[in-house]
């Protein structure tokens, strides 16, 4: 794009990108690395990159012992109810929203942009206080609620540009066949919107499964507790042989969104997702 | 256009979202900047009295409180400008017909994949003093001197902390920009080409410009992410050591929960919303001023 380079120009160029992929690359590489090594391997006194002689034994150690196993569990139940109901929430609203002219859909879009503001601490007390008088702090129904709750401007917002994309005409046509409305949604609406229901829950999925903050300060029961704080509190536990499962319960944490990015690779580097953030 | 019986059909569908948004995220986030206002503390019975802004003459006087304020700024801006200028780099590459291209694609987008508390963990373990990455490299190369307690030393943390942060959010900035960058019109790059302008001068008046919109909508909301980031840095250092990683969402975080202050961690957040709506307008306005 920049035109045809000369030869020093190219040279820089893979320079620069070699330093980028070294940057990006090798703490990856590490993780993984650390995450087979056996516990000989790890206390050693000059680590290698790669490991001599790998195991699988720290994925088994870190979800037997380790107790990663049960957060992982909680992690799985709390970030598939939010998905399952961001979507049932958030479907009729989002055909209200695209199929009804209304100032509600700014409004959402607004309330998107004004909640990235705030930061969590100032929110946290209150939505404690509100989930405690309603018995549901330290439990996972209230995170899910948290969850839902803070998924949905997104997900609305998202999802109502799928449902513009399905022509009302297919809509009325049904209902000129004589179809009846709740008939048109079912028969018409919904398998067009499928892609799109899948996206958001795929998406409300994903940042249940990463949240780090309302997990840390609702749940006290360790039980109770999701992947992301079991991690966290995994960290202070010393010894350098422990670092071996927990690169592995690490690794393993992120599989989900690894998935789900590969799932929207397409999306993303057409740039399609670039336009959300154009405004 | 919208008869009676549609307009009830409207607010049924959307009463299942409102109603909890309603709940759970306005009604909390007016409680909290009320919270802000009194002395509200833990406990199940405790009254909370309005203060007025006791709060906030407190804060003016609070050491640790100006300590934190001053690492905030530093980490917002530190990373939001080392992040940009990366991730600009990174784009600029990435849309040239270069080898390895994909490698990079790929490579780029993974740690954006990845939870905060999982890049904190993956960091935790490249700056470990005995057995990191880092301190094996330098040793390889045969400088051993540069060997140090990343995390752990007075000098080296913050700046430690900056280069993970930038790490875990370039990927995101370097996405978006590069998307910006296929979006410039090729005929645009041709016609300064043909008028003979320089490489330098075709990025300066042509991409550069064109690219505007997108730089500003991302740095803003990088620097909004920077300022209210917490899981990272809580995994990484939990603000140690000595305080020198102490972001304002820890201190807060730490007012809150372990002291208690309810009210004052609220009053902290609410300042933390003034700095940050306040440093985005003149940003904001200055681009503005700029286009035009």
């Amino acid at each position: 794009m920049l035109g045809k380079p000369s030869r020093t120009g190219r040279v820089l160029q893979y320079l620069a990108l070699a330093g980028y992929l070294i940057f990006l690359g090798f703490p990856l590489v590490w993780l993984l690395s650390t995450a087979f090594k056996p516990p000989r391997e790890l206390v050693q006194l000059h680590p290698s990159l790669i490991p001599s002689s790998p195991t699988l034994q720290n994925f088994v150690q870190a979800f037997t012992e380790q107790e990663l196993g049960r957060a992982a569990w909680n992690s799985l139940q709390v970030s598939l109810a939010s998905a399952v109901l961001t979507v049932l929430v958030a479907m009729p609203a989002s055909y209200a929203l695209a199929r009804f002219k209304s100032k509600l859909g700014t409004v959402a879009l607004g309330w998107v942009l004004l909640s990235q503001l705030f930061p969590f601490v100032l929110l946290i007390i209150p939505i404690f206080l509100v989930l405690r008088q309603a018995g549901l702090a330290n439990s996972h129904a209230g995170l899910v609620l948290i969850y839902v709750v803070w998924a949905l401007p997104f997900a609305l917002w998202m999802l109502q540009g799928f449902v513009r994309n399905i022509p009302r005409e297919l809509e009325e046509a049904a209902s000129v066949d004589g179809a009846g409305r709740l008939q048109v949604l079912r028969r018409v609406v919904f398998p067009l919107l499928a892609p799109g229901l899948v996206a958001t829950a795929l998406f409300s999925f994903i940042s249940a499964w990463n949240e780090f903050f309302f997990a840390l300060v609702l749940i006290k029961t360790p039980e109770l507790q999701t992947l992301p704080v079991a991690l966290a509190r995994f960290v202070g536990i010393e010894g350098t042989a422990r670092l071996g499962p927990l690169a592995a319960g690490s690794l393993l944490a992120t599989l989900p969104s690894l998935i789900f990015f590969a799932f929207m690779q397409r999306r993303l580097s057409s740039g399609s997702l670039a336009g959300a953030v154009k405004g | 256009m919208t008869r009676r019986s549609d307009r009830t059909t409207i607010y049924l569908l959307l009463l299942p979202s409102l109603l909890p948004v309603l709940v759970l995220s306005v009604f909390p986030l007016l409680r909290g900047i009320y919270l802000g206002f009194t002395d509200a503390r833990a406990g199940r019975n405790v009254e909370a009295n309005f203060t007025g802004l006791d709060n906030y003459k407190e804060l003016l006087t609070d050491d640790l409180f100006w300590n934190s304020f001053k690492i905030g700024l530093l980490w917002a801006f530190g990373v939001t400008v080392l992040q940009f200028v990366l991730a600009l780099g990174l784009a600029l590459l990435l849309n040239q017909q270069l080898r390895f291209r994909g490698v990079a694609r790929v490579l780029a987008v993974v740690p954006w994949a990845m939870p905060p508390v999982v890049v904190g963990i993956l960091w935790k373990l490249v700056y470990h003093p005995d057995a990191g990455l880092l301190n094996e490299f330098f040793y390889r190369i045969g400088a051993d001197g540069l060997r140090a307690n990343w995390l752990g030393d007075f000098s080296t943390a913050l700046p430690a902390v900056i280069i993970v942060g930038v790490w875990a959010g370039m990927p995101q900035t370097t996405v978006v920009l590069l998307a910006g960058l296929q979006g410039v019109a090729r005929e645009l790059h041709e016609a300064a080409a043909v008028d003979g302008a320089s490489t330098w001068h075709r990025f300066r008046h042509v991409t550069l410009p064109a690219l505007m919109p997108v730089i500003v909508a991302i740095t803003s909301l990088d620097f909004i992410w920077n300022f209210n980031s917490f899981g990272l840095v809580y995994v990484l250092t939990a603000g140690g050591p000595g305080g020198k990683t102490m972001l304002p969402m820890l201190f807060a975080y730490e007012e809150a929960f372990r002291y208690g202050n309810y009210g004052y961690a609220a009053a902290l957040g609410n300042v933390m919303v003034v700095i940050i709506v306040a440093l985005l307008a003149v940003y904001l306005r200055r681009r503005l001023r700029e286009a035009n």
